[in-house]
């Protein structure tokens, strides 16, 4: 993390993730950074420097490094080979005789890592001084003495010179370096969430702790629920008394959630509903990723209703597309999904500032001047041409409102009879077809006129833009048609937008082609290759050019 | 003033007798004396023939999931605490299905009034056994009796220091209206846990049963806020079975804890989107 901001702080473009396994302390976890000085997208499957700070390490991942260099303590992984990559920083040793302690050995790492690259030191010191700011100046000084002592290892003792010497770049201020889960959790405060209940679940959880450490300041409750089913149910119930609330959650939780979820639909009741897929089923592979959930998403809960799914694809996305789900949710009194995974949710991504003046509020509630001024008593669920009744909110006076989970009549009581039935259902699936005319099509990257579309949702957006620049520069025909709005699925705009398209490849992250299904379930158009992948890990561009390649399609 | 009337009279879906009819004839007298206007009562219940009651008097309601008349309760209370809040729930409802938000509810202690209508048995499926059946009770699924231990909500509540205690009877209206203004006027969590004959499907525990049994508790001669002492007597059952407030003690509100809700209501508080630009440039 430090030697990512360190590069980042120096101007690189980086983009950093994590592997982990789900437990709190030990076994085999990574840090992979990349860094350019051209914006970067994705991860990669190879490796110039591997720092290794066990044995586990160089066996995984020796193959993974191609003409590169593999930092090693031989001292700490008793490892002996006679490796030419083998870079040997007795790092220990220099933290016990520069420190007096082994714990700054890491320091030393990242300085002897940057050494290596031929880097500045400025840029480290000045991370290293941000991080251990709480912690007094003798813990930074004394980190800033390991980090120089590694750094200048490395420029006396590794024998090539700078193998891999970056160019010089400048820092851009105007750049952050940012996980979508943070970005989230930004969006929805900028769109002014005042309530929060959730219930702990990785990989989500991220929303929620930076939720947490602002609340005050942003004037939020948000609660730990006692499970999943209390969160969503907290959630409506505020949101029905008039305040923007959400939850977050991963699919294990989103199973408890989808009686709620019917809830929110009958009772027309806004909520926004982060989930943070991981793949299942059931507790499956906690600390990884995938895009398993979207068909479970899109069906969940008993009986039909109007929903809406948002997958952003970057940060940008996360934040700017959190706040509009609120908007969605109020407009047309739905549940809304900012569907994110793991991959997404904890890489760091290099992208420009947010712009917090983008965000409007538009919240559709009645006044108290607008209700006073009214002759008739207030119905809640009005019959109304669009379908979407006017909402007052419990507390103003001189009106009631009146939700019920039974079917109901337009002032909120239970009514069962089938005349009522047929339009009460009818006024809340007409909220569905308005929203699919207002919500945006696909993106389009390369070519609009490309004889092949690769199509793809969500997370996936940054590697396929490197696919498609690479096989770009390589003179082939070949675009990108990107969805993060989901569902209601874009039809027309789908139509117009794949003409011209001869090929059309989908791909996701799951075994069975969710995305995929969707599309053809909802454009009649039948998409022939799919390129999946569900081993845990996210899509790389090498990964996917090899797939192409495979499947003999480029 | 408010009166009855401004509670509005509606059609229920009850059966003739039912013990509903004079718990909902006391949340109305009890809201009325305390000088509530409809407007500013919100109830939420789940479901089940208690959960209907929501319906049958003019005030904000949501009539929610089984098993999920708190966490709404608890989410309005939080949009809005000026709203005088209450949940309704049947003791299959409360005890059964949503037993985990009972629990958790008592633990963080919002001002919200549980106004439990515990019969005993399952009324709207048609008679199943709930949580609160008699060991020994026959019923179409346990046809061999009841084998369960009921569960005692109001030892249970009185273990988890839950801020107010109350048994009521549906047979005692004037009581129970007390025992309503009281949880209501309670600063924290309120339990009323009604005995409420079902008059369709308990045969056994009926208003004779109950009528024969009910007494109310002396107040002068205990402690209210005496835990071990509540505890022995919520054990009391069978024979006699005590009406009253067993327990009541001042505790931290859960809504007290949030500085959000300190200067204003979650619902009036503005927004104010621009101070996300200094936690933005702290990822530059």
């Amino acid at each position: 993390m430090v030697l990512a901001k360190t590069f980042k702080k120096s101007g690189f473009y980086v983009f950093a993730t994590q592997y982990y396994l789900s437990r709190v302390r030990g076994g085999h976890n990574t840090f992979q950074i990349r860094i350019s000085d051209a914006p970067l997208k994705s991860m990669t499957e190879n490796l110039d420097v591997l720092i290794a700070l066990d044995k586990v390490s160089v066996e995984k991942h020796l193959d993974e490094v191609s003409d590169g260099i593999v930092l090693v303590d031989q001292d700490a992984i008793g490892i002996d080979l006679e490796h030419d990559t083998i870079f040997h920083v007795p790092m220990l040793k220099i933290a016990k005789e520069v420190c007096g302690n082994k714990i700054y050995s890491n320091s030393v790492a990242m300085g002897a890592a940057l050494g290596l690259l031929c880097s500045e030191f400025d840029s480290l010191s000045k991370v290293l001084e941000k991080t251990f700011m709480k912690k007094g100046q003798d813990i930074i000084d004394t980190n800033i003495k390991a980090a120089r002592a590694g750094f200048d290892h490395a420029i006396v003792n590794y024998p090539h010179g700078c193998k891999f010497k970056v160019p010089e770049v400048f820092d851009q201020d105007f750049q952050m370096l940012i996980a979508g889960n943070d970005a989230v959790a930004l969006g929805a405060l900028a769109a002014g969430l005042k309530f929060l209940a959730a219930y702990p679940m990785t990989p989500s959880t991220g929303v929620m702790t930076y939720v947490a450490t602002h609340a005050d300041k942003f004037g939020v409750v948000l609660e730990q629920a006692e499970d999943e089913i209390a969160a969503l149910n907290m959630v409506i119930g505020a949101s029905f008394t008039g305040v923007r609330s959400m939850t977050t959650t991963s699919g294990g939780g989103f199973s408890l959630m989808a009686e709620a979820l019917g809830l929110s639909g009958i009772t027309e009741t806004p909520v926004v509903i982060f989930i943070s897929q991981r793949p299942g089923p059931a507790t499956g592979l906690p600390t990884m990723t995938e895009q398993g959930d979207l068909q479970f998403v899109l069906n969940a809960a008993q009986g039909e209703f109007p929903r809406c799914v948002i997958a952003p694809g970057t940060p940008e996305e996360c934040f700017y597309q959190t706040a509009e789900a609120f908007n969605i949710a109020d407009k047309y009194q739905i549940p809304v999904f900012v569907m994110s995974d793991q991959y997404l949710a904890d890489s760091l991504f290099t992208c420009k500032k947010f712009d917090s003046s983008k965000v409007k509020i538009e919240r559709h509630l009645l006044s108290g001047h607008e209700l006073r001024t009214k002759h008739e008593e207030y119905k809640r669920y009005k019959f109304t041409p669009l379908g979407i009744s006017p909402r007052a909110i419990p507390g103003q006076e001189g009106v009631v409102v009146v939700g019920d989970s039974d079917e109901h009549n337009e002032a909120g009581h239970i009514d069962q009879t089938p005349e009522n039935r047929i339009r009460m259902n009818d006024k809340r699936m007409k909220k569905l077809g308005l929203l699919q005319e207002e919500i945006p099509g696909p993106t389009v990257y390369g070519p609009e006129n490309a004889h092949t579309s690769l199509i793809s949702w969500g997370s996936s957006y940054g590697p396929l833009e490197e696919v498609v620049d690479i096989l770009h520069s390589k003179g082939q025909s070949v675009n990108l048609v990107h969805y993060n709005y989901v569902y209601p699925f874009p039809v027309s705009k789908t139509h117009e937008i794949l003409r011209k398209s001869k090929k059309m490849i989908c791909v996701e992250v799951n075994a069975t082609g969710q995305f995929a299904r969707l599309f053809e379930s909802e454009t009649g158009i039948k998409i022939r290759e799919n390129i999946l992948r569900y081993d845990g890990k996210p899509f790389t561009p090498d990964f996917i050019l090899s797939a192409l390649d495979e499947k003999g399609m480029v | 003033m408010v009166s009855i009337e401004d509670y509005g009279e509606y059609e229920t879906e009850w059966c003739p007798g039912c013990g509903n009819f004079g718990i909902l004839k006391s949340i109305k007298q009890a809201l009325v004396n305390l000088e509530k206007d409809p407007h500013e009562v919100f109830i939420a219940s789940g479901i089940g023939q208690s959960s209907k009651l929501p319906h049958y008097l003019k005030c904000n309601m949501f009539n929610g999931l089984h098993g999920r008349s708190l966490p709404p309760a608890i989410g309005a209370k939080m949009a809005n605490h000026e709203l005088t809040v209450l949940a309704v729930a049947g003791d299959g409802d409360c005890y059964g299905e949503g037993g985990n938000h009972f629990i958790h509810n008592i633990r963080r202690n919002p001002d919200i009034t549980l106004i439990v209508h515990d019969n005993q048995i399952y009324g709207l499926t048609k008679g199943q056994a709930s949580p609160t059946s008699e060991p020994g009770m026959k019923t179409k699924i346990q046809n061999h009796g009841v084998f369960n231990t009921p569960l005692n909500p109001l030892a249970m509540a009185i273990s988890l220091d839950c801020s107010f205690v109350a048994r009521g009877y549906a047979g005692d209206v004037a009581h129970l209206i007390t025992l309503i203004e009281r949880a209501i006027n309670h600063r924290g969590f309120s339990l009323v846990d009604v005995l409420q004959p079902c008059v369709s499907f308990n045969k056994l525990n009926t208003f004779k049963w109950y009528s024969e049994r009910v007494y109310k508790m002396d107040e002068s001669e205990y402690a209210r806020d005496d835990q071990v002492h509540a505890f022995a007597k919520s054990l009391e059952w069978g024979e006699k079975i005590p009406l009253g407030v067993f327990y009541e003690k001042g505790k931290p509100v859960f809504e007290d804890n949030f500085d959000a809700l300190k200067s204003s209501t979650l619902v009036k508080s503005k927004y104010e989107t621009e101070k996300v630009n200094e936690l933005i440039d702290s990822f530059v």
